[in-house]
């Protein structure tokens, strides 16, 4: 506090040129991307993320082998005589759902997604930051846009090495009882960089649902229940008369069922899209998001 | 050059700023004065594009904030020091905001330097003081060397050392040429700095001139008299025309006289002097008197009865 501004010390000149153009989306996403790395809570949901999303698939992985491990001892997982044909059954089932098995922790991992999504934009109102952001950056179009698309490469860079790593890690350990599949192999590609983007997706469509709620707690239940409450309930729900406005038709709409077929294909509900198709729905859901985010965005007193 | 045309906010049924219309003149401190709940943190929002006007309009420079080709180059702005996400460091909450407006990262520590924060530029600001704190919100105001900066109530909760920091920052700025918008519900805050006064209450522009003009308005001369004949020259002066009264030392305050004038009236009749002293009312005094029928809650004083409060509460220098 002993410091006392002079006269002299004040005329830095540093900046006393200004340059040509305007401030425009190049610097703000330099921004944003300086405001993703620079805060800890990115780093811990990050890492949080790739742990639970290698960690459940190589889980799981690592069941599916026990169970064939038991099989070839002439047992079922659960201790009795196993029906003749059963290794077989399982070994084809486990080789034909490999890839997705891995990456079964997106299961969790998409609701990690769901809360860096909504912190990247509502912690700057639960801090107060976006007043002091909007008075640097006052175009606001421009600010949602770099945030977005910040944002949107971060969660897409690291959703993709968390596809892949629950993948390889996976099949090292399906390996171990020949149950692997390769990326070469029908569909498994698309799956592992399908893992990807349903994870930025659905960070994406939590950032959108962040900019409209502009509350953390809020829009991470927002997101939460849209992706997981929704889904796990069409399960539970009692199905319409047959013929009346069907399930079957109702269910694919579902964002989880819709967006998931693309990395895998247990969990699609009755009836589902096509993996691309659906993916291209569950896209659309977020854009609505983004978009009903930067209406209120540009329209609010910050 | 900030303009405010008719600049109208209301937020609901509640109107915070009501048809304000005013300049803040280039190259000079401003002072932007009115109670607490008056509007002065809406309209620099306003000015900030931070909200939306609900009529009228604000410019900086001629232009609203949004249009500006560089904005942080033209208006650095501190309206709440706790407006940062308290996990950042204060470099890189500096940084972030100076990659939106293309500033150097010299620039970042420059500011830093100069606010005397430098030592703790890698520290994450949730554990800054309150000085601190309001160090970093002006660094991130003159990060850009703009050539407006706007401060809405700089010295709150700070202590002498920092109040005195933030004095001859605002003197220094203006003494560049810079212009320096500053909102207070202080007016002694005022006195020494300001050059021009707008003046607020409920939203509504109460006064708007130079610091000079507004004494000169609003205040007005008193003698202060002390004697020991007090009955018999408060009869005299009264007689003369003035207003007098009793202060609370037992000395006589004449109003409307000047004090060569008390002077001469004390000689004529014989009463012996023992103090004779001009005395002007304080600008806190013209200012609370100016806005006391506009002060939002207004709290009584136990035993003053309402219309003197506002003297009551200002002292006569």
């Amino acid at each position: 506090m002993a410091s006392v501004a002079t006269h002299e010390r004040l005329i830095g000149g540093a900046v006393a040129e200004h340059p040509r153009g305007r401030a425009g989306f190049i610097g703000t996403m330099r921004s944003e991307f300086t405001k993703i790395w620079s805060v800890r809570s990115t780093y811990w949901t990050l890492i949080a993320m790739l742990v639970v999303c290698v960690g459940l698939g190589a889980l799981f992985s690592w069941g599916a082998t026990e169970r064939i491990l038991a099989l070839k001892h002439g047992v079922t997982f659960g201790g009795h005589p196993a029906p003749p044909g059963a290794l077989a059954n399982r070994e084809a089932l486990i080789k034909s759902q490999a890839a997705s098995l891995s990456l079964f922790g997106l299961l969790i991992g998409q609701l990690i997604m769901v809360v860096l999504g909504s912190l990247t934009i509502t912690s700057e109102y639960s801090t107060g930051m976006i007043r002091t952001a909007l008075t640097a950056m006052p175009r606001r179009g421009t600010f949602y846009a770099a945030k977005a698309v910040a944002f949107g490469f971060v969660a897409l860079v690291t959703g993709l090495v968390t596809s892949f790593i629950a993948f390889f890690l996976g099949q090292t350990i399906l390996s171990t009882q020949g149950v692997s599949t390769t990326l070469g192999a029908h569909d498994v590609l698309r799956t592992v960089i399908g893992g990807g983007l349903f994870l930025a997706v659905c960070g994406l469509l939590s950032f959108g649902i962040g900019a409209m709620l502009r509350h953390t707690a809020g829009s991470i239940s927002t997101g939460i229940g849209l992706l997981f409450v929704v889904f796990i309930l069409s399960n539970f729900l009692p199905s319409p008369p047959s013929g009346w406005f069907g399930q079957a038709d109702f269910d694919k709409w579902i964002p989880f069922f819709a967006g998931a077929h693309i990395w895998q294909s247990q969990l699609v509900g009755v009836n589902p899209f096509s993996p691309w198709v659906g993916f291209g729905v569950f896209c659309a859901y977020a854009a609505a998001a983004l978009i009903g985010g930067l209406v209120l965005f540009l329209r609010r007193d910050a | 050059m900030i303009e405010a045309r008719g600049l109208t906010k209301k937020y609901g049924e509640t109107v915070a700023v009501d048809n304000l219309s005013f300049n803040v003149q280039s190259g000079k401190i401003t002072g932007f004065l009115g109670p607490n709940g008056a509007g002065k943190t809406t309209t620099m929002r306003l000015i900030l594009g931070l909200d939306r006007p609900t009529r009228g309009s604000v410019t900086v420079n001629g232009r609203r904030l949004n249009q500006l080709a560089w904005p942080m180059r033209e208006v650095g702005a501190l309206i709440d020091a706790k407006a940062v996400h308290g996990g950042r460091s204060a470099y890189n909450h500096l940084l972030c905001l100076a990659q939106t407006n293309n500033l150097p990262k010299r620039r970042v520590h420059e500011v830093l330097d100069l606010v005397g924060l430098h030592d703790v530029a890698r520290k994450r600001t949730k554990g800054f003081s309150l000085g601190m704190g309001q160090r970093l919100g002006i660094a991130a105001a003159l990060l850009g060397d703009p050539q407006i900066l706007m401060f809405d109530e700089p010295v709150n909760g700070l202590d002498p050392e920092g109040i005195l920091w933030i004095r001859n920052l605002m003197k220094a700025l203006a003494a560049e040429g810079r212009t320096v918008f500053v909102s207070s519900h202080l007016m002694s805050e005022m006195e020494n700095t300001a050059d021009d006064l707008i003046v607020i209450g409920r939203g509504k522009l109460i006064a708007q001139s130079t610091i000079a003009e507004f004494i000169a308005a609003n205040s007005q001369q008193s003698v202060r008299v002390s004697t020991p004949q007090r009955a018999e020259f408060a009869a005299v002066v009264a007689a003369a025309g003035a207003t007098v009264r009793d202060d609370s030392d037992d000395r006589l305050v004449v109003l409307g006289l000047t004090p060569a004038q008390v002077g001469d009236l004390a000689f004529e009749h014989g009463v012996r002097l023992h103090e004779l002293s001009p005395a002007h009312a304080s600008l806190e005094q013209a200012f609370m008197e100016l806005t006391a029928s506009s002060v939002e809650f207004q709290a009584g004083l136990p035993g003053v009865a309402p219309d003197q409060q506002a003297v009551g509460a200002g002292k006569v220098n």
